[in-house]
């Protein structure tokens, strides 16, 4: 873990929101695409 | 043979099929690489501290929101011009792409600009054409949404897609008249004389690169989805008039 | 297309309702802003450009179902399409027949209720003007708008969604030069700005607004 200093809080939550908007949206996108695969070869 | 020949709905879906594990493969490894370099291996800026490894995410975001809106009037032009399905399909599939990575580019920036200027949110003009873009990016989506006719929805969307790129230019400059910003000027550019320092620099264009493939990868995934949506519907229709 | 703006113009005064409707919002929001920020003479003087210029908006934006969703629901748009007229030159009738019932008035109100306003003198005239520049734009964007939504049940929302960010530099460039004016700076610059923006407007959208209208009536 490299030293951060006083802004580690920010860092850190900048790097957290992000991967959580971005695993959301890939983890939605993958769900759907998954879904229609299904719906399409029923 | 045509270029034209891979929009074919059944190529699409072929060479697309066959290209996107490495897409995402490629997308996971310079983004994960990138942004691991960026954080545990980059010295921190003398003036900004630790913050300045927020720029492995912001900068790439922001990069990709606008690159979305692009991809968007594109495809649209290609579907005004030459009718082809799975050209409206990707517009379609890159606005929440976009969108999302509009919301990342603000949220790292708030989350940056706390320390940095003391305050999550100035009126300056890059965030705030950058909400615009936002806002832009929503109306379109809800267009979409709105419309039960596919190709009517294509149609009325790619037209909005066009006047929208516009105005979102047209908005950036006005909202420049408007007020003085504290955002920074643009960080990499050809033409300037001093640009940011290679240490920072590299994991940078690592992360662009995997920002850029990994919009690429759910784009594309996204275009599958809407075409076998359509198929799937395609089918229903089919079998009720049967 | 003198005929067809005239008609709508008709409409528009003897079918009551739209045409005094929008002024009236004007007005409430004119009057409910000192409510909302407390009735101090120097905040309202420095805030009452731009809140006469929201006003304005969204008063037109308000008015702007009536533009095109009467005449879809009644066929009345079916006809204007197999007519002689262009559908851009039908659509640009209609939206300068919206600009003279609802976008005129306002900026012809706007200075009575900068002086409730406390809005400063030289500031209340360039107000007007900068209004008068501007509705058009308004008018026209909106115009893009209805068209758009016709086809959607309902569409007030949606609609409201897609144009107000298409607002944004009209709002910006009118807000500014009257602000300007109130400050008592110069306000040449913004008003220019803003003409270009809609004459550009005005030049342009019926094409785009005439385009969506071909795909909702197909």
């Amino acid at each position: 873990m490299p030293e951060l200093g006083k802004y580690a809080a920010e860092v850190l939550l900048a790097y957290g929101a992000s991967g959580a908007i971005l695993g959301a949206l890939i983890a939605v996108t993958l769900w759907q695409a998954r879904a229609a695969k299904r719906d399409e070869e029923r | 043979m045509s270029i034209w020949e891979y929009a074919n709905p059944v190529r699409f879906m072929g060479w697309t099929g066959r290209l996107l594990p490495w897409l995402w493969g490629g997308a996971a490894l310079l983004v994960v690489g990138g942004l691991v370099w960026g954080f545990f291996f980059t010295p921190d800026d003398f003036r900004m501290g630790s913050t300045v490894k927020i720029i492995y995410l912001h900068v790439p975001s922001a990069l990709m929101a606008i690159n979305g809106w692009f991809v968007m009037v594109v495809a649209s032009l290609i579907w005004l011009i030459r009718r082809h399905h799975v050209s409206a399909l990707v517009a379609r599939a890159a606005a929440p792409v976009g969108a999302v990575m509009t919301v990342v580019g603000l949220v790292t920036g708030a989350v940056w600009g706390q320390p940095m200027w003391g305050t999550w949110w100035v009126w300056d003009p890059r965030l705030t054409s950058f909400f615009v873009l936002f806002l832009f990016y929503l109306g379109y989506i809800a267009l979409w949404q709105a419309i039960e006719d596919p190709d009517a929805a294509a149609d009325l969307t790619s037209v909005l897609a066009l006047v929208g790129g516009v105005f979102a230019i047209l908005s950036r400059y006005a909202v420049l008249f408007w007020n003085q910003g504290l955002h920074q000027g643009a960080t990499l550019s050809l033409d300037a004389e001093e640009n940011i320092a290679d240490v920072f620099w590299l994991p940078l264009v690592t992360t662009m690169a995997g920002f850029g493939l990994l919009f690429l990868a759910l784009v594309l995934t996204r275009a599958r989805m809407h075409v076998r949506l359509r198929r799937a519907r395609a089918r229903m229709l089919r079998t009720r008039v049967a | 297309m003198i005929a067809l703006l005239l008609r709508d113009l008709r409409l528009a005064v003897r079918a009551g309702g739209g045409f005094g409707l929008a002024l009236a919002f004007f007005t409430i929001l004119a009057v409910l802003t000192p409510f909302a920020v407390g009735p101090e003479t120097p905040l309202l003087a420095r805030i009452a450009p731009g809140v006469l210029w929201l006003g304005a908006l969204l008063a037109c934006l308000l008015s702007l179902d009536r533009l095109l969703a009467l005449d879809a629901a009644d066929g009345t748009l079916e006809l204007l399409a197999v007519a002689p007229l262009p559908l851009e030159g039908a659509v640009a009738a209609k939206a300068a027949a919206h600009w003279i019932v609802t976008g005129l008035p306002l900026a012809l109100l706007a200075p009575v209720l900068g002086v409730l306003l406390s809005l400063p003198g030289q500031g209340a005239w360039v107000l007007t003007l900068s209004l008068g520049i501007g509705t058009p734009a308004l008018s026209f964007i909106g115009a893009f708008g209805a068209a758009l939504t016709a086809g959607v049940q309902r569409g007030g929302l949606l609609m409201a969604l897609i144009v107000l960010p298409l607002y944004v530099p009209t709002l910006i460039f009118g807000a500014e030069a009257a602000g300007r004016a109130a400050r008592g700076a110069d306000p040449a610059t913004p008003l220019m700005l803003l003409g270009a923006v809609s004459l550009g407007c005005v030049a342009l959208m019926p094409l785009a607004a005439a385009a969506a209208l071909r795909v909702n009536l197909r």
